[in-house]
């Protein structure tokens, strides 16, 4: 690695694994503390809450686990509870990949590095992606989402025996923080007015299909959403040139 | 039927984490790098993508402040969407400055909890 561009790599993984002491990753840790809080209460063992952090790190479906191991649901179940959670991540991820990858980026390493893609990682990235070289995107990513993902692990194993005795007041600012936090980044990153667009709509209609068919309430809001979204913005632009 | 206390073992309920939790997440995951592969950037089903993605995303937030967990259900909801209506205004005319949402926010969540509660006391 004493090549200039590998070199360079390790100098963007460390630029990135800096991002720990960004907004995002700030925040992300008080929704963690929130969690540890509610895995504490739920009675899932130290050993199991750190495993679970490391092995599924996106926030809602760790918190459908304990919600359905607290049910005593079957295995089955909690994984189809837990799947249909998390389709989300599956739009998030393909729209990131073209992102970061450049065309010597192995599938392996991409597939690797996807498993650290949650709400936060995709924020802080699209947000700061355009300024990093491409050739170093990948490494930039890993050295973010790497470095967080260890971060949470070591403070939910650290946390664990203290958090159960926080204030209520404080608990609750916590679970309002990431709301708060991802309308305003997921904004100020969007750059397109289709995003903004499926911003607006997506707000109105999760809400709507909460009511309609609540499994599936993210999952139609979004599609529906995304969708109106991306035709109105075809029909303004074609509005606009005729 | 299977579940999370089946087997009294240690290693059982790591198996059942393992399967419902990581295995649940990281198939999305894995199906996002394959079509993301295939996405050139700029293109049409790129922004789709995009779109969709992003009001996944906002249906999220509307259901974290809507129909919260934990502590937050006992906030009123007429206080959670004051405080994160006011909150998406000031970082808007704020020069879409992400801490100033944030602050009036959680700010207004906070003081309207202790307005409320000194209502309550002295009323």
């Amino acid at each position: 690695m004493s090549n200039p561009s590998g070199q360079r790599g390790v100098h963007w993984f460390f630029k990135g694994a800096r991002g720990i002491t960004s907004l995002p990753a700030i925040i992300l840790m008080s929704a963690f503390v929130g969690f540890c809080g509610f895995a504490v209460e739920a009675g899932i063992p130290l050993g199991q809450t750190v495993f679970m952090t490391g092995m599924i790190w996106a926030l809602p479906a760790k918190v459908l686990l304990v919600g359905s191991i607290l049910a005593g649901v079957s295995l089955p179940a909690a994984f189809i509870t837990v799947a249909l959670s998390s389709i989300r991540l599956m739009p998030m991820v393909a729209a990131l990949i073209p992102e970061i990858r450049n065309e010597k980026t192995p599938t392996w390493l991409l597939l690797l590095l996807s498993h650290f893609i949650a709400i936060t990682a995709y924020v802080f990235t699209m947000e700061r992606i355009r300024d990093v070289p491409r050739e170093h995107r990948v490494a930039f990513f890993a050295g973010f989402g790497m470095t967080v993902t260890s971060a949470n692990i070591i403070l939910v194993a650290v946390l664990y025996s203290t958090v159960a005795n926080l204030p209520a007041m404080i608990a609750g600012a916590l679970f309002f923080l990431t709301p708060v936090y991802f309308l305003t980044s997921i904004w100020a990153s969007t750059r397109d007015r289709a995003g903004h667009i499926a911003m607006l709509v997506g707000l109105a209609l999760g809400p709507i299909f909460h009511q309609i068919a609540p499994e599936f309430d993210i999952l139609y809001a979004g599609i529906v959403g995304g969708t109106l979204a991306f035709f109105a913005d075809r029909f303004w632009k074609s509005g606009a040139r005729s | 039927m299977i579940n999370y206390e089946t087997f009294d073992t240690w290693w059982w309920p790591y198996v059942f984490i393992a399967i419902a939790g990581w295995l649940a997440t990281d198939i999305w995951r894995w199906l996002g790098v394959i079509v993301g592969n295939r996405l050139k950037q700029d293109s049409a089903a790129l922004t789709w993508v995009r779109a969709v993605a992003t009001a996944l995303l906002a249906a999220v937030i509307a259901k974290l402040i809507l129909y919260p967990t934990g502590e937050l259900k006992n906030v009123p909801v007429a206080l959670r969407l004051i405080a994160a209506s006011v909150g998406f205004a000031a970082f808007l005319i704020g020069g879409k400055r992400i801490w100033i949402g944030i602050v009036v926010a959680l700010g207004l969540l906070i003081g309207g909890q202790l307005l409320l509660g000194s209502a309550v006391l002295s009323g």
